[in-house]
Parts: structure tokens; sequence; C-alpha cells
């Protein structure tokens, strides 16, 4: 295992997989948007129209960002971001940085609207989840990111530069990778939580609590009754899934069904174990004297990566490359995973971390080796029609 | 409104036939302003409740095909949580009832010099956020809070039991959170009692369980029909306290709402269920207000 492509082959095939499928739905979806794109002429909202943006980064020196919480390197006692600061005095932008996304979903019913008016969302750079990048890409709401603004993006882990939803990376830039998995409060729960039936043992009934992420929380649980979200299932292995989560909340395991918000559950007790993310979990336990822990499942969790793309209806496209190749700077990389804890998109980064953090640069969850690699999967892209069937049984077992 | 269709009474009368065109023209600015904020929109609304996927079958893409049946199909796939919104609301507004009828009753006849500070404070939870009022219950009734600690002190529930993420947190939240909607109708209506009355009430020999009855709550009952309206009709419609406090099977219709139109993104379904919630309200208000016979507070 070289330790500079820390992607196993069996996940960068996986991956490959995925590509093709995303492939011909993009490519479908593409066709379907332009349709109906030219049946009732609305403007701004085709691929092709968004050069029509025009780009002021010269004159105004702006960068607006809008990116999940905690996702940043950030100092308690000056209460700032010390790489964004350093960036800032480099290059003499004015970056915005808002911590405005806390879920995929409800972060694009607040902008689609203006998006489909190619009306200005008010950032600049936006963060949001493969699947979701997808469907922004597929509708023209992304910008073509120029390969001569962002050098150094030939330092993306190979397995991510080529991705189904984004062939060559053309409009989007992996931010962060991470797992979906077991997170418990390693007191109350000293022989921890390896499997689904160890999360859903009698005694942590009513104190489990799952998240809202539809991908993470089926995609762990058909793993468990041994089917593979990233493949071809169907739709009845799917609802055989949704029927075992239904089952577990009309019973009172599952407390609630939630986003980040576990974290303060965790802290106050009132959740013991929960379906979450590895980099939140490990930062709690920084925090926390070690009282918690992750795993990722024995029957399998789901791997993810957040990217940043250029919204089309941005006019600092320059300005917001110039944030990007920062960030593909290695040791800018580095320092931000010493925080943030998830996996490093950036090659080279490991070697940064050793001068940052000799014990980091080793984890397996920042710098993931070939074991844990193996045990976790991508969920598989989803058809419009199919989205919307399976959201709606999720939402609805979910009690809404 | 009602104050501006008082003036415009008012005028007409006093005035006559002099300058009929004023309190017309008076009225075009909040006619405006209804017509840009609420009028437009529930057209809007209304609208996109009848609508159907378009064929690109892109995710939040609708066309115009007046499918009636949207309303059939989110009824019935939300019909318990309906229920539980208008059972919770009821239970909430009761609740708030019974503490702020004391409370505004103490204030407008029993607190002299400290009235005014005694209402600042009703008010005072204004102004931080409903949210992180809504959050602070969560520790209020968290495990390792002070209700909990109590109650298990006193073997009332069990070392495992929690009170946050139950039917019973939801309820508390509202009843907390609208309070004050309560309270301030219910003070404004005490407040205004010609203290005569009662003393009247006094020499007509009624004692005070009496005069309570026959002179002080039906004079206060525009403040109880006004009150119990303010605290019901928001948080029949409220989402948050059942979001925070809540677990997935106390789930309320602005929670369907909210995950239909942000999750799912089907737009139709949430219209068409925030069109039901309103005319259910509707219903509910108008038939409330006919039986209390205040027909004109609305």
């Amino acid at each position: 295992m070289p330790t500079n492509n820390p992607l196993s082959s069996q996940t960068r095939a996986l991956i490959r997989a995925q590509m093709s499928r995303r492939g011909f739905m993009a490519g479908a979806g593409g066709l379907g948007a332009a349709g109906l794109l030219a049946a009732c002429g609305t403007k701004s909202a085709s691929p092709s129209d968004a050069a029509a943006v025009v780009d002021v980064s010269d004159t105004e020196k702006i960068a607006r960002w809008a990116n999940w919480t905690l996702y940043l390197d950030y100092d308690e006692k000056s209460k700032s971001y010390p790489s964004l600061e350093a960036l800032k005095k480099s290059s003499g932008l004015d970056i915005t940085y808002k911590e405005d996304v806390d879920d995929n979903n409800t972060f694009y019913g607040k902008v689609a609207g203006q998006l489909k008016l190619g009306k200005d969302i008010g950032y600049d750079i936006v963060t949001l989840t493969d699947w979701m990048v997808g469907r922004w890409i597929r509708l023209g709401y992304t910008q073509k990111i120029d390969e001569a603004g962002v050098p150094n993006k030939v330092n993306i882990l190979p397995a991510l530069a080529n991705v189904g939803f984004d062939p060559g990376r053309n409009n989007s830039l992996t931010w962060q990778t991470g797992f979906a998995g077991f997170g418990w409060n390693k007191q109350l729960l000293p022989k921890g939580v390896h499997t689904v039936d160890d999360l859903f043992a009698p005694a942590n009934k009513g104190r489990i609590e799952v998240l809202s992420e539809m991908r993470d929380t089926m995609g762990i649980i058909m793993q468990y009754q041994g089917v593979d979200p990233s493949g071809d299932f169907t739709e009845d292995q799917f609802m055989n899934a949704i029927d075992f989560f239904q089952k577990k909340i009309a019973d009172g395991f599952i407390r609630q069904v939630k986003g980040n918000s576990y974290k303060e559950d965790l802290i106050s007790g009132d959740a013991v174990a929960v379906i979450g993310w590895s980099g939140d979990v490990f930062q709690l336990a920084l925090e926390n004297k070690n009282k918690f822990d992750f795993a990722i499942p024995e029957s399998g969790g789901t791997l993810w990566s957040d990217n940043m793309l250029i919204p089309s209806t941005s006019t600092h496209r320059k300005n917001a490359e110039a944030v990007m190749n920062y960030y593909y700077e290695p040791a800018v990389a580095a320092q931000v995973a010493a925080y943030v804890n998830y996996i490093c998109p950036v090659e080279g980064a490991q070697a940064e971390m050793e001068k940052i953090d000799p014990v980091l640069a080793k984890s397996p969850y920042i710098f993931p080796d070939a074991q844990a690699l193996a045990k976790v999967k991508v969920f598989a892209s989803l058809s419009p029609a199919d989205e919307t069937k399976y959201q709606s049984a999720f939402q609805k077992a979910s009690g809404n | 409104m009602a104050f501006v269709a008082a003036v415009a009474k008012r005028s007409s009368t006093v005035r006559g036939i002099k300058r009929p065109s004023t309190p017309y023209l008076l009225l075009i600015p909040g006619l405006l302003w209804l017509c840009l904020f609420f009028i437009y929109p529930l057209i809007n609304l209304a609208s996109t409740s009848t609508q159907t996927p378009s064929e690109s079958g892109e995710i939040g893409s609708y066309v115009q095909t007046f499918r009636f049946a949207n309303y059939i199909d989110a009824f019935s796939g939300a019909r318990e949580q309906f229920t539980r919104s208008i059972i919770y609301a009821l239970i909430a507004t009761l609740l708030a009832l019974a503490i702020s009828y004391p409370l505004a009753y103490a204030i407008a006849f029993k607190s002299g010099k400290w009235k005014n500070l005694l209402l600042v404070l009703v008010v005072a939870p204004f102004f931080t956020s409903f949210l992180l009022r809504t959050i602070a219950w969560k520790q209020i009734l968290g495990n390792e809070g002070p209700v909990v600690t109590v109650l298990r002190g006193l073997h009332i529930i069990g070392p495992q039991t929690g009170l946050t993420a139950s039917a019973f947190a939801v309820v508390t939240g509202m009843t907390y959170n609208f309070l004050p909607f309560m309270t301030l109708p219910l003070y404004a209506s005490l407040e205004r009692i010609d203290p005569r009355t009662l003393e009247a009430a006094g020499d007509l020999y009624a004692n005070a369980i009496t005069t309570f009855r026959k002179v002080t709550f039906p004079l206060s009952l525009p403040g109880v029909v006004a009150g119990t309206l303010l605290t019901f009709i928001p948080a029949a419609g409220d989402y948050i306290n059942a979001t925070l406090l809540g677990n997935p099977k106390t789930k309320m219709v602005g929670n369907v709402i909210e995950s239909r139109f942000f999750e799912i993104v089907d737009y139709p379904t949430a219209a068409a269920l925030s069109f039901m919630l309103m005319a259910a309200i509707l219903i509910l208000v108008a038939v409330y207000v006919r039986r209390s016979g205040t027909d004109e507070l609305v």
C-alpha cells in the first residue's frame, strides 16, 4: 500500500463503477433539463449560460463561502480561522466564511429558487455532498472551474480525481471525505458498538440516534441485511431496510433521527450510541477527555465526500478558484485535517501532517488504510424518480 | 385592520357626506401590504398545490395539471400528524390558560407598584430567539437536568426514564413558548374591568367565588377568546418544539410540511398540507368564536 494513495484498489473500482452509472444518469438528466428549458424559455439555467455571468473578481476582491459547521480549523482564543486569516493576508481577498450548510436538502431548498432565476445566491463557493453536487451539475447550477486558476488541483487523490457525477472534476473539488459508522459513549458502553445488533441492544433502547442523511443510515442497515448499497439493489431490498428502520422506531429504540446535533445528545447522555460521522465523533472525543469512540460497522459503513463548487450565479469565480487552490496546498490541507479529523483529499498532506502531529498522520480515519476502506461503500447514485421515492419512504419512516 | 375599520366607521358617521373617500384612501397602504404579502403568496401556494411532476422527472420540477387529488393523497399520508397537531395544540392552549389566568389576574389586581416590572418579565423571554428558548428546555428536562433529578429522587420516575424526546416535552415546550400570547390579552381585558363592578357585586352579597363566576370571568371573556386563539393557531402549525423536544412518534403536521418541502422537494404536497392546515384552523376558530359569542373580536 503506497502511502501517497490511501484509497484501495477496491474502492477505486467502486468509484469507477459509480462513474459509469452516474455518467449515464447525468447525460439523461442533462437532456431532460435542456428539453425543459427549451420548452419554457427560462434563462440562465443551462450550463452554457453559466458563462454569461460576468466575472468581476479583478475589481471586487471578495469571496463568499458557505460550509458545514466545524469544517475548518478554528482557534478558540482568537475566535478566527487561522488558515483563512493567512489566506486573507497573502491574497488580499476579503473572504466571508459562513457555516450556513447544515443539511444538503435544506440548503438546496433555500437557494433553488434563486438559482433557477439566475439571481445571486450570496455565495461564491458552496460545499455539498456528492449526490447533491451531482444534482447541481445536472441542472447547470455550477460554473466550470478553470484549471489555470487552480494549479494545485493536481494534488487531489487519484481515486477522487474522476467521479461519476463530475467526470474530470471540471465543476467540483473534494473538500473532505468521511465515514458513517457507529459512535458511542465509552463509559456507558465499555464493550463498544461494532455491529447493528450491538447498536440496537435492549439496554440502549430509547437512547439511540441515527443520521437524517438517508444514504448513511440506510446504507448501514442495508449492508447489515446483506445488500450492497453501492450496487444495483432492488426497490424491495431498499424497502426491507426501511421496514427494519421503521420497526426500531415503532419499538422505541430510536430516540431521534437528526443531523450534526446528535453530538449534543451524546455529551448530555441523552444518547449513548449513534449512527454518526467519523470526524464528528473524533472531535467530540478530543474535546471530552476521550469519552467517545467511533467504529465502522462490521457489516459495513458508508463513505461520502463533500465537495466545493462555484454556483452559476457567482460573479467572483477567479477569487473562488484562488481559495480552492490555497486549500489544495498539502501544508494547508494538513492544517485543516488536524482540526476537522475527516479524510483529507489532498495528496502530500500526510507528509505535512507528520510535522504537525505524528499521531494524526497515522490515523486510519484521516489517512485511511486498505483495511478501513474495504469496509465501506459509496451509496449508489439514484435517478431523480428513485431519489424521490426512497427519500419519501425514509422521511415517512422517520415520522414525517 | 380592526382599528382601521373602526376609524373608517367613525369618520363616515361623524363627518357624514363631506369627505367619504378619506377612509378608503387610508386603507390603501394596508390593502397593498395585504395583497403583496398575503394574497399573492396564497394564490401562489394554491397554484403549487395542484401541480404534478414535470416530464423531465428532475427533482423539484413541477407543472400545473390541476390535480386536486393531491389534497386527498396529502391528507391520507399525514392524517396521524394532523390529529396530533390539533390535540397537542389544544392541550398546550388549555395549560397556558390555566397558568396564565391566575398570573394575569395577579398582575392586573394585586401587583400594585410591581405591575410594570411583572409585565416586562412576561415579555422578557421574547428578547431571546424562539429556538434558543426551546433548546433551553432540552437542558431543563434533560437527563442531568433539575426536573429529572428531583423526580428520580422522589421515585416518581425510574432511574432509566427520561423526559426529553417525548410528547410531554413537546407540549411543555409549546405551552411555555406561547404563554405570553395568552397572558397579555388576558391581562388587557382583566385590567379594563371597572373595580366598582366588583364592589357592586360585594354590595349585593356575592361572595368571592360568585363575584368571579358572575362578574370577573364573563368580563374577561374577550381576553380568554383572544388569548386562546393567539396560542392555538401558532401552536397547531408549530414544528420547532416537535423537532427539538420530540421523537419520531411525536411529529406534527408542520414537520411533514417541512420534510416534504426541504427533504423530498415535493412542493405540491407541502402546499396542499399548508392549505389544509389553514382550512382546519379557520373552521375550528369559526366554530369556537361563534359558540363563545364573541364574533366582534375577529
